[in-house]
C-alpha cells in the first residue's frame, strides 16, 4: 500500500494524526481505519449530529435555536414542493427534499433572521398567486398547474413585472436550495467534490494537463 | 457579581507579556527556553488545533446546522477563529464618520489559528520607503538587521517557497512547494504572457516534517481551520503549547488587561492588571519585565488606559504618537469564470489551505501614478461545496451556451438548473490585491471619552481615511485583475469597480494587516520604540506584536511580526545578561 492509500482509508472521524510521526498514522490505519458514517440513504434525510467544534456561546445558541419553531406545517410542505422543483432527483442524484434542504431552510432563517420576512411573505406570495390563478393554495394544485405558476417567476430576464415580488422569492427560494443541496452528502456526490480528507496532492493528473495543453514542465 | 477587591499573586515573573498571538507566542518561546520565568495571559480561552473539542478540520458542511454559514464566525462555521469584527460587549468606535473595522480573535495563538499562512519576508526597501519615494518614513534598521531573524523563523517553524533571487522578495530557508492546481497553471500561463510574475507561494505550512513534535501537510485546503497535525503554523500549536512544555510558562487565559502598572518612582514597569473575564474579578501579576503582544490596536490601547501622574498621556507616550500611524492592507478583489473550464473532469484539487502560486509586486512605481506595490492573491478550483453554494446563478447561466450550443434564460429550475451548477463547478477564479499604504499621522486610534466595554475598559475609537494613494493602487489592481482574466479568456464577473466605489478598495480593517500603533524609530519625539522594540520611555516595557512597524510592505506582517519578537526577546536576553534590565 502506498502512502496516499493509507491516507485515503482515514474516515472523517479519526483524530489520531496530530503530534504524531508519519510511521505512527500508518501503523494506526493499518490497525484498520473506525467506521465511516454510512451515506445517508436517498429517501432518508441525514440526521445530522451537531458536534462540529462550537465555543460553549456557540453551543447555547445552536441550542436555541434548534428547540425554535418558524414555519408552519404548511409552510413546510410549500417549501418542501418547491424545493424539489427546483432540484429534482435524477440520473446523479436524489432531490431536494431527500437531502435534508427543508430542514436545513427552517433552522437557516433562525440563524439568520433577515430571511425570516422574505421567506414568510414569498411563501404567501405563492398561495395568493395560487388562488387567483387556481383557486387554492399552491401546494393543493396540480403539478400542472404549480409548475406553470413557477414558469411564470424562474426566469428573471423574461417575468412579467406584475409578478417581480415572485421572481425575487423564487430566486432567494433557489439560492437557499442550492446551499443546502450541494452542502449535504448527497449534493457532494453529485456534483463531484472528492476532497475534504487526507491524501497527497501530486499534481494536476497528467491526462488533464494533456486536455489543456498544459505541463509542468515549462 | 463584580468582586472589587483586586487580588494580587506574590510571584514576580521574569517577564509578562500580554497576548498569545504571533509576537507574544515567539516571545514565550524564547524567553521560556532561555530559562526565564514568564506569565502570558490571553484575554480569549484556550485553544488547542489537536484538541478534538476545538476541532474542525474536516468536518463536512452538513455536520453543521448552518452548512458552514459565517453566522457566528466571519470566516465560517468552521473557520478556527473566536472573535471577529464584532464581539458582544466589546465595542470600539469611529471618529468623524470615517471608517475602521477591528478584527479580534479571543483564543490562545490569537489571529494566527485562522490567517492564510502567507510568509513573506519584507525586502530591504520596505525598510527605507522615505529614502526611496519620499513618502512616509524609514524605519531604524534594514533588512540586513532582521535577515538572521527571518532565517531562524523559517527553520524554526517552516515555510515552503522557491528562491527566486528577487531582490525585494528575499530568498530563505524553503520547503519544496506544492505544484500549482490547473486553474493556477493557466494564471501563470497568461501572466507570463503579459508580463507579470507568477511565482510559488510562500506558506507556514509543512509539506516536510520538520521535526518530532509536528506532522506533515495532508493536503486537506483547511488551515484556516487550524491543523491536528500541527503541520501549519498556529501560535497556539507551534510556540506556546512547546512553551508551556518547558515549565517555565504560566499561562492565564480569560485574563482582559486593563492597565500596565507602573512604580511612581522609577516609572518602571512593574505589572499588569487584568480581569478575570470568568469571574469577573480585578487580578494583578506583578513582572520585572512587561512585553506588549496584544494586536496593534490593544497594545495602544492598552498604552493610553495605563495614565498616572508620571504618565499623564499613557504610558511610553511622551511623544504623543501611540495610535497614530496605524494602517491596514490595501485591498481590491474581482472574481471570473473561465468557460475552458467548464464541465471539467473531478479529482481531489484540494492541495494546502491557500494558493499554491501568488504574484509578488513587479511594478515601477517611478513609471505610475501611485507610490508602494501590492501582490496578487489567486483563489479558485473545485472547492469543497458549503453555505452559499452556487448562491445567485441566475446572473451567470443566461451568459453561457450550454455544451450543444443551446442558449438558456437566466434562472430556472429543475434537472436543467443541476446540469449548470455541475458545469460551472470549478470554473471561478477569484484573484486579490494586497498593498502597501503610506503611513499617515492622521490616521490614528485613540480612546473613546465616553464608552467603555462590559469590562469597563475603555475602548477605541478610530479615524482612518485612505488617501489618493491608496485609491489609484486600488485602479491599478482593477485594471490588472481584467488584463489577467481577458487575457486567460474569461467573464469578469460583476461591474468592473469604479471611482464611485474607490475601485473596490476594501475599507481599513476588513484585511486585518493593521500595523504601526506604536512605532519605532531613532527620535523618542516622533516614536515609541527604540530599534529593539523597547519603549524610549519605559525601559523594561516592550513590544512585540506588528504595532512597532513603521510601514508594512506589500508583505504580510506576520513572518515579521515572528522575526522581530525573536530579535527583541534576544535583546533582551543579552541586556539582562549585562544586567541592564
Amino acid at each position: 500500500m502506498k502512502r496516499r492509500d493509507y491516507l485515503k482509508n482515514i474516515g472523517l472521524s479519526s483524530l489520531g494524526m496530530a503530534v504524531v510521526s508519519q510511521e505512527a498514522v500508518a501503523m494506526e490505519l493499518l490497525q484498520g481505519p473506525k467506521p465511516k458514517p454510512k451515506a445517508a440513504k436517498a429517501t432518508t434525510p441525514a440526521v445530522p449530529k451537531y458536534n462540529y467544534g462550537r465555543t460553549e456561546d456557540e453551543i447555547a445558541r445552536d441550542a436555541k435555536l434548534l428547540a425554535e419553531k418558524f414555519f408552519n406545517d404548511h409552510e413546510m410542505k410549500t417549501i418542501t414542493v418547491l424545493a424539489d422543483i427546483i432540484i429534482p432527483a435524477d440520473e446523479h442524484s436524489g432531490s431536494a427534499s431527500q437531502s435534508g434542504v427543508p430542514a436545513f431552510i427552517e433552522f437557516i432563517v433562525k440563524d439568520q433572521p433577515t430571511f425570516k420576512t422574505p421567506m414568510r411573505g414569498g411563501l404567501r406570495w405563492m398561495d395568493s398567486a395560487s388562488i387567483k390563478r387556481f383557486g387554492k393554495t399552491f401546494i393543493l394544485c396540480s403539478k400542472t398547474e404549480q409548475i406553470s405558476l413557477v414558469d411564470e417567476i424562474a426566469y428573471p430576464n423574461q417575468a412579467k413585472p406584475e409578478v417581480s415580488q415572485g421572481v425575487n422569492f423564487f430566486s432567494l427560494m433557489r439560492n437557499l436550495t442550492a446551499s443546502g443541496f450541494y452542502s449535504s452528502e448527497m449534493g457532494h456526490h453529485d456534483i463531484g467534490y472528492v476532497g475534504n480528507k487526507p491524501n497527497n496532492w501530486e499534481g494536476v493528473p497528467e491526462e488533464v494537463l494533456k486536455q489543456y495543453g498544459l505541463s509542468y514542465d515549462s | 457579581m463584580l468582586d472589587f477587591q483586586i487580588k494580587e499573586q506574590s510571584t514576580v515573573y521574569d517577564v509578562v507579556i500580554i497576548g498569545s498571538g504571533a509576537g507574544g507566542g515567539m516571545a514565550a518561546y524564547e524567553l521560556t527556553k532561555a530559562g526565564a520565568k514568564v506569565c502570558v495571559l490571553e484575554a480569549g480561552q484556550y485553544y488547542d488545533p489537536a484538541d478534538p473539542k476545538y476541532i474542525t478540520q474536516l468536518k463536512s458542511p452538513w455536520e453543521s446546522p448552518r452548512r458552514g454559514a459565517s453566522s457566528t464566525r466571519a470566516f465560517g462555521d468552521f473557520d478556527a477563529a473566536y472573535g471577529g469584527w464584532d464581539i458582544e460587549g466589546e465595542p470600539y468606535t469611529r471618529k468623524d464618520g470615517t471608517k475602521f473595522d477591528w478584527f479580534r480573535s479571543r483564543m490562545l495563538g490569537g489571529r494566527t489559528n485562522h490567517w492564510g499562512r502567507i510568509s513573506l519576508r519584507f525586502g530591504p526597501d520596505d525598510f527605507k520607503r522615505k529614502s526611496i519615494d519620499g513618502l512616509g518614513e524609514d524605519w531604524p534598521i534594514g533588512y540586513d538587521d532582521v535577515k538572521p531573524y527571518y532565517d531562524y523563523v523559517d527553520k524554526l517553524i517552516g515555510v515552503f517557497g522557491t528562491n527566486e533571487g528577487r531582490r525585494n522578495d528575499p530568498d530563505g530557508y524553503f520547503l519544496p512547494p506544492p505544484k500549482p492546481r490547473l486553474h493556477e497553471l493557466m494564471l501563470k500561463k497568461s501572466a507570463t504572457n503579459i508580463g507579470i510574475p507568477v511565482i510559488p507561494s510562500r506558506l507556514s505550512i509543512l509539506t516536510k516534517p520538520i521535526n518530532k513534535d509536528r506532522g506533515q501537510c495532508f493536503y486537506c485546503s483547511q488551515c484556516n481551520r487550524a491543523c491536528q497535525a500541527y503541520a501549519d503554523f498556529s501560535s497556539s500549536s507551534v510556540l506556546m503549547i512547546p512553551a508551556m512544555k518547558t515549565g517555565n510558562c504560566t499561562l492565564i487565559t480569560n485574563a482582559m488587561a486593563r492597565e500596565v502598572l507602573t512604580d511612581p518612582t522609577t516609572g518602571l514597569a512593574t505589572g499588569v492588571s487584568y480581569v478575570d473575564t470568568r469571574t469577573m474579578t480585578e487580578k494583578v501579576v506583578k513582572g520585572k519585565i512587561v512585553i506588549l503582544a496584544a494586536s496593534a490596536g490593544e497594545t495602544a490601547r492598552l498604552l493610553l488606559n495605563s495614565k498616572s501622574a508620571r504618565f499623564p498621556n499613557g504610558l511610553a507616550n511622551s511623544s504623543g504618537i501611540v495610535g497614530r500611524y496605524i494602517n491596514d492592507s490595501t485591498g481590491a478583489s474581482r472574481s471570473a469564470i473561465i468557460p475552458a473550464l467548464f464541465d471539467r473532469k473531478r479529482y481531489n484539487e484540494d492541495g494546502v489551505g491557500g494558493m499554491h502560486v501568488y504574484t509578488p509586486w513587479w511594478g515601477d512605481n517611478k513609471k505610475l501614478d501611485f507610490p508602494r506595490g501590492y501582490h496578487i492573491e489567486y483563489g479558485g478550483g473545485m472547492g469543497m461545496p458549503a453555505y452559499g453554494f452556487g448562491w445567485g446563478i441566475e446572473g451567470i447561466n443566461e451568459k453561457f451556451p450550454t455544451r450543444e450550443g443551446i442558449k438558456k434564460a437566466a434562472g430556472g429550475y429543475g434537472a436543467s438548473l443541476k446540469e449548470d451548477y455541475r458545469r460551472f463547478y470549478g470554473a471561478y477564479i477569484g484573484m486579490a490585491g494586497r498593498g502597501e499604504p503610506i503611513p499617515d499621522y492622521n490616521n490614528y486610534c485613540e480612546i473613546d471619552p465616553t464608552v467603555v466595554d462590559k469590562f469597563g475598559i475603555p475602548v477605541l475609537r478610530f479615524h482612518y481615511n485612505w488617501s489618493d494613494y491608496e485609491i489609484k493602487q486600488a485602479k491599478h489592481m482593477q485594471e490588472t485583475f481584467e488584463q489577467l482574466i481577458t487575457e486567460m479568456g474569461g467573464t469578469p464577473l460583476g461591474k468592473k469597480p469604479d471611482a464611485s466605489t474607490n475601485y473596490g478598495l476594501a475599507d481599513p480593517g476588513r484585511i486585518i494587516h493593521e500595523v504601526g500603533t506604536v512605532r519605532m524609530g531613532k527620535d523618542p519625539k516622533t516614536s515609541v520604540l527604540n530599534s529593539n522594540c523597547q519603549a524610549h520611555d519605559v525601559k523594561n516595557l516592550f513590544v512585540a506584536d506588528a504595532a512597532p512597524f513603521v510601514s508594512q510592505g506589500d508583505k504580510n506582517a506576520t513572518w515579521t511580526i515572528l522575526a522581530l519578537s525573536a530579535r527583541t526577546s534576544e535583546f533582551i536576553i543579552n541586556e539582562k545578561k549585562k544586567g541592564n534590565l
